[in-house]
């Protein structure tokens, strides 16, 4: 087997007449942090429940760790569980992923599927708890959880079960700043556990700290691929693919401006012949 | 200002008890199946009981009642129903909420003709309809509601005392084929996505109701959102399935605590079992 984790060739995904995924070719290298950038509807989530085995190809050939993925292969339950146990995915709504009765039986949902040995589930849900600070919501039914609460519970219950590749759809969406600050934490920290980590996502801010690799969809296609620091420069590609945004802020005498740039982009406060283009009183 | 018409007046109470009363609904139905895990996690006779046994035991007292041809038996075993709720720490009260009145609603539309329709000993004659109402009838009407009264009981009984994950395992250990046990796990999850889904639209729809509604605008609100409320739940449902086949869900319930029978629980289905015997030799 080669170095990579996913291999898609020429990769398309229908949602009956719309096309999510048009003949996608890309690889995903083991250990990579991989940040899919897409603007919605781009076919980021599609491309994630595809690496995830919950669907699968319309057209051209997957393969999960070099061997190719089918309907019919996952319907044995050992390829199944393999497979499972290896890859995990964060959906963006934690209220789907939160089914259980209490917080202990969501964590130790997966492992119970997978047949882990009673004594080693108790021990590890309890250490997964710990790990991501929420031992004291251990019997609270996770409708009655915050937001953020609920998005760690999501990863509790998915790294308990210590995947090979992490999967997860907006991580950040609807967060407050400090659980979102939360979960940046833990992706930044894959970086040393040599985990592969692939994080769709629309936030720009983050895919410095969350990646080391881009690719950026649009329409269904790879629209470009680089590393974090050459995608944020390249304003064409953002503007392209509905990712650049204008950034807003007031001058002194009340007036308000936006700058459509690169991502990275500074510039100085000024008053000058340069002075970019003027809104006042709107946002 | 102006103070509001009457029929303004009128028209935004019509509008604020509808709304509000469709929230309430809403919110009561969430918070009763919330309350029915809590109930089952507290102490009491039934919650101590082996699901398997329980579910059992539950099985043929409902088919006692639905044997039962004697009035007083059927009241017995009633009476049994509700000593085993309060013994498991459920009252009367909230039985007679949760099903006696919503069993004596629709099984009395049923039963409510056949007081008349059955020949028998006329008891009472309704003014200006001038229709009989009979002894056999009467007693056929209380005989349907009674069987249907009790066995809703011992059913919500064995619902409100198990967690419902426990209810499917028992169901799986006693042979009911993986695919049954599935639809029911999903369709007890999907219950909820669905009851969370209709909070939400409603309340978004509520805070965008600004002018009175009369018969025909509420009708065709709920209708809309009838059919709004059935695409958004489908869509919701299917995540959640992917998301528990993501995590390895085949159909089958894994629980982490086995269950183990004890005397008590042998006793308890002794018990249960002999009494439909009994009740068919009795009736010979």
């Amino acid at each position: 087997m080669n170095g990579n984790v996913f291999e898609l060739d020429a990769v398309s995904y229908r949602y009956q007449d719309k096309v999510a995924l048009d003949a996608l070719t890309l690889h995903i290298r083991r250990g990579d942090r991989v940040a899919l950038l897409g603007a919605n509807g781009s076919g980021k989530s599609t491309l994630l429940r595809l690496l995830d085995a919950l669907y699968f190809p319309s057209a051209g050939v997957l393969k999960a760790f070099g061997e190719p993925m089918s309907e019919a292969a996952l319907a044995d339950d050992a390829v199944n569980f393999a497979f499972r146990r290896r890859v995990g995915l964060v959906f963006q709504n934690p209220d789907v992923q939160i089914f259980n009765p209490t917080v202990f039986d969501e964590v130790a949902f997966g492992p119970l599927q997978l047949g882990w040995p009673k004594a080693q589930i108790l021990e590890q849900v309890d250490a997964m708890l710990e790990r991501f600070a929420i031992g004291y919501l251990k019997d609270r039914a996770p409708h009655r959880l915050s937001g953020g609460e609920k998005k760690r519970v999501a990863l509790a219950s998915v790294l308990i079960m210590a995947p090979e590749v992490v999967l997860l759809d907006e991580p950040t969406a609807s967060l407050d700043p400090e659980s979102q600050s939360e979960v940046i934490r833990f992706l930044v920290e894959s970086r040393n556990t040599g985990r592969t980590v692939v994080t769709a996502t629309h936030d720009l801010d983050i895919v410095e700290d969350i990646a080391d690799h881009v690719i950026v969809l649009a329409d269904g296609k790879v629209a470009g691929e680089g590393k974090p620091g050459e995608i944020l420069e390249d304003v064409d590609l953002l503007r392209r693919t509905r990712l650049a945004h204008a950034h807003w802020h007031r001058h002194a005498d009340g007036e308000m401006h936006a700058h459509l740039h690169s991502h990275r982009h500074h510039h100085d406060h000024h008053d000058g012949p340069e002075r970019p283009r003027l809104i006042t009183g709107k946002k | 200002m102006c103070a509001p018409s009457p029929v303004v007046g009128r028209h935004r109470q019509s509008r604020r008890r509808f709304a509000d009363r469709f929230a309430d609904d809403l919110t009561r139905a969430l918070a009763r199946a919330f309350d029915a895990e809590a109930t089952s996690a507290q102490r009491g006779l039934l919650q101590g009981l082996d699901p398997r046994f329980k579910l059992v035991s539950m099985l043929s007292l409902i088919l006692c009642a639905v044997l039962a041809q004697s009035l007083t038996l059927l009241a017995g075993l009633f009476l049994l129903a509700v000593a085993l709720a309060t013994l498991s720490g459920i009252s009367p009260a909230r039985l007679g909420q949760q099903v006696w009145l919503a069993v004596l609603i629709f099984t009395g539309v049923i039963a409510l003709p056949s007081i008349v329709i059955v020949p028998g000993e006329p008891v009472w004659q309704v003014p200006w309809l001038h229709w009989t109402v009979t002894l056999q009838g009467l007693r056929s009407a209380t005989f349907l509601i009674g069987r249907a009264e009790t066995s809703a009981t011992f059913a919500l009984l064995l619902v409100l005392t198990t967690p419902w994950m426990h209810v499917l395992k028992a169901m799986r250990a006693l042979g009911v084929p993986v695919v049954v046990v599935a639809i029911l796990g999903m369709t007890h999850r999907y219950i909820f996505v669905l009851l969370q889904t209709a909070m939400q639209m409603f309340e978004a729809r509520r805070s965008r109701i600004m002018a009175p509604m009369d018969g025909a605008q509420r009708r065709s609100l709920v209708m809309a959102a009838a059919g709004m409320l059935l695409a958004k739940s489908f869509q919701l449902s299917s995540e959640v399935h992917l998301a528990m086949v993501s995590r390895g869900y085949r159909g089958e319930v894994h629980l982490l605590h086995d269950f183990h029978a004890r005397w008590r629980d042998w006793c308890v289905l002794l018990v249960a079992l002999s009494l439909p015997a009994a009740i068919l030799w009795s009736q010979r």
